[in-house]
């Protein structure tokens, strides 16, 4: 999400620049009065654009903008709730469920996408270190990742859970299953990208094998594991629903599926709306991370 | 020089075979020659002649199919960690700071660094005039400087004998010949056993004490020549006429190789 904000604004300045022939466009904006009315209409698209550039505007707007669009077209047009309630509506069956109950609901739903994540990272990134140390093991294990990668999750959700039974094992060796893939694979480019100038140096120097990897090859596959762990933390959230919409009491997604079972769409639309920003929480928490611990492993725009 | 000193490195009559996808490419063949104690030898030569693969022979991160090396009178085996090596791109891990990738040869062998690690690494830092650097990050840095910080990370475990594999290939025609005026300074302080590969004419008879110009495919010593002035040597001596007429010769030599 970010990413992709950070990397159309440049974009969004390059094609203002052309416009302002005339000098300072801010400052006399504000501060003198326009002398001529055609000069108007240019500079007041002008600083609409420097004001989209300040970080989060362009989003809020867009955000802003769609709601309201939203409520106008549900009421003018008088939609039905069930094909799309006004965002009223929806907010209206949000405060109507209470927070205790949304909070055991969320509260399940992240609990499985959070164990899911943590349990395919544990899983991957040694698989992935195994894969890189060892061709035989790579080319045995690589066809089986991609059998496990291209069976629909949803199709053996069931099975699982009747292998695993109820509880919270069965949901999260599903979030597992649909989170380790792009994880695994990310991992091992990563490690194979180091620079072979450096294994050449770490041979030259006889340093032990572990130490190749621990203080060579890992740190160069930080941003590799990052671009999967973006996409790995949405997935978890993916996860954790599929096996809720199977065999669940309590989450966002068993909420939904309850909601709409009991034809009450703007609950439904709620829950919806709570488990998008979910995902978009825990994806902004991983580009936290990210800064916060590798700043060096970022694109530089991002910086 | 010292004549009493024996060779530091020795050549003896070695080939090198590369079974690749198309068969077997010879990529060496019979080369044999000496490189004397606190020598500076480069080595010249067209792309593709083996250059390189006689560094990795050096440093035993490749073994002959033919002949051997001896480094120090003993034919190399394996890997050695008595050698330094600064690569054609500076190759820093962009996660560590500069000094931190100068003391990294030492961290990666033995697992810690000491106090006078990272003394030596300022001591290095000032040598290659990037005083008070040691805390930025690679990526603050311009090419030069970051290939500057690749050869004190090769000094820093004080080898005898240091591999350059065109370590200024990279750089900018200027900046190129500052460190090449840096480099000979560097080893007038603190002799060294230099094996520099160079595609630069001007700068292999600048730098060094003899000249290997190699003829390809495979590859082979195909002349020597004596580099006939004096040390220590500065921008002066770039408008020697020895030195002059050696890079015209040596120009010549190779054009009429590449030609081949």
């Amino acid at each position: 999400m970010e990413d992709a904000m950070t990397q159309t604004q440049p974009l969004r300045s390059q094609t203002a620049r052309p416009v302002p022939i005339r000098p300072a466009p801010s400052r006399d904006q504000i501060t003198t009065p326009t002398p001529k009315t055609e000069a108007v209409p240019e500079r007041r698209q002008l600083s609409l654009n420097q004001l989209f550039n300040l970080p989060g505007v362009a989003t809020g707007a867009t955000l802003i903008g769609t709601v309201l669009l939203w409520e106008l077209v549900a009421r003018a047009f008088a939609i039905p709730s069930y094909l799309l309630p006004a965002p009223s509506a929806i907010l209206n069956s949000f405060a109507a469920i209470g927070f205790e109950r949304w909070l055991t609901h969320i509260w399940s739903t992240l609990r499985v996408a959070i164990l899911g994540f943590g349990l395919a990272i544990a899983v991957s990134v040694p698989l992935a270190m195994v894969m890189m140390r060892s061709a035989i093991l790579s080319k045995t294990l690589y066809p089986l990742l991609v059998i496990v990668q291209s069976t629909p999750v949803v199709a053996i959700a069931p099975i699982i859970i009747v292998a695993l039974g109820a509880g919270d094992l069965p949901r999260i060796v599903i979030t597992t299953l649909i989170t380790f893939f792009p994880l695994v694979v990310s991992t091992a480019t990563g490690l194979a990208a180091t620079p072979p100038e450096l294994i050449e140096l770490s041979r030259s120097l006889r340093a032990p094998a572990w130490r190749e990897m621990t203080q060579i090859r890992l740190p160069y596959a930080v941003p590799y594991i990052f671009s999967a762990l973006k996409i790995s933390i949405t997935l978890a959230v993916i996860g954790a629903v599929v096996a809720e919409f199977v065999a669940a009491e309590a989450g966002v997604g068993y909420f939904i599926q309850f909601s709409t079972s009991m034809f009450k769409l703007p609950q439904a639309w709620a829950g919806l709306i709570v488990l998008a920003a979910m995902s978009l929480t825990l994806f902004q928490a991983v580009l936290l991370v990210q800064k916060r611990l590798f700043p060096w492993s970022l694109p530089k725009s991002n910086n | 020089m010292s004549m009493i000193q024996p060779p530091s490195i020795r050549f003896n009559a070695l080939g090198q075979v590369f079974k690749t996808r198309s068969g077997q490419t010879e990529a060496l063949r019979d080369v044999s020659f000496d490189v004397a104690h606190h020598e500076f030898l480069a080595i010249l030569g067209p792309s593709g002649c083996g250059k390189s693969t006689l560094l990795r022979m050096i440093a035993g991160l490749l073994m002959p199919t033919c002949g051997n090396v001896e480094v120090f009178g003993m034919p190399v085996t394996g890997p050695r960690d008595d050698i330094g090596i600064v690569f054609q791109k500076p190759t820093l891990l962009p996660w560590a700071t500069v000094e931190d990738n100068i003391v990294f040869p030492v961290r990666h062998k033995t697992g810690h660094v000491s106090p006078r690690d990272r003394e030596r690494a300022q001591e290095l830092l000032a040598m290659v005039g990037l005083e008070g650097f040691g805390k930025r990050l690679p990526d603050e840095l311009s090419g030069g400087m970051q290939q500057r910080v690749g050869i004190a990370r090769a000094l820093h475990m004080d080898p005898d004998i240091l591999l350059m594999d065109e370590p200024f290939s990279a750089l900018d025609a200027l900046t190129r010949e500052v460190m090449g005026f840096d480099l000979l300074r560097i080893f007038a302080e603190k002799p060294k056993t230099v094996v520099f590969i160079t595609h630069s004419v001007s700068e292999a008879a600048l730098l060094a004490d003899r000249v290997l110009v190699m003829s390809g495919r495979p590859g082979t010593v195909g002349s020597e020549h004596i580099v006939p002035i004096r040390r220590p040597r500065g921008p002066e001596s770039m408008k020697d006429p020895a030195l002059l007429e050696l890079t015209a010769n040596l120009r010549d030599l190779l054009m009429t190789r590449e030609a081949a």
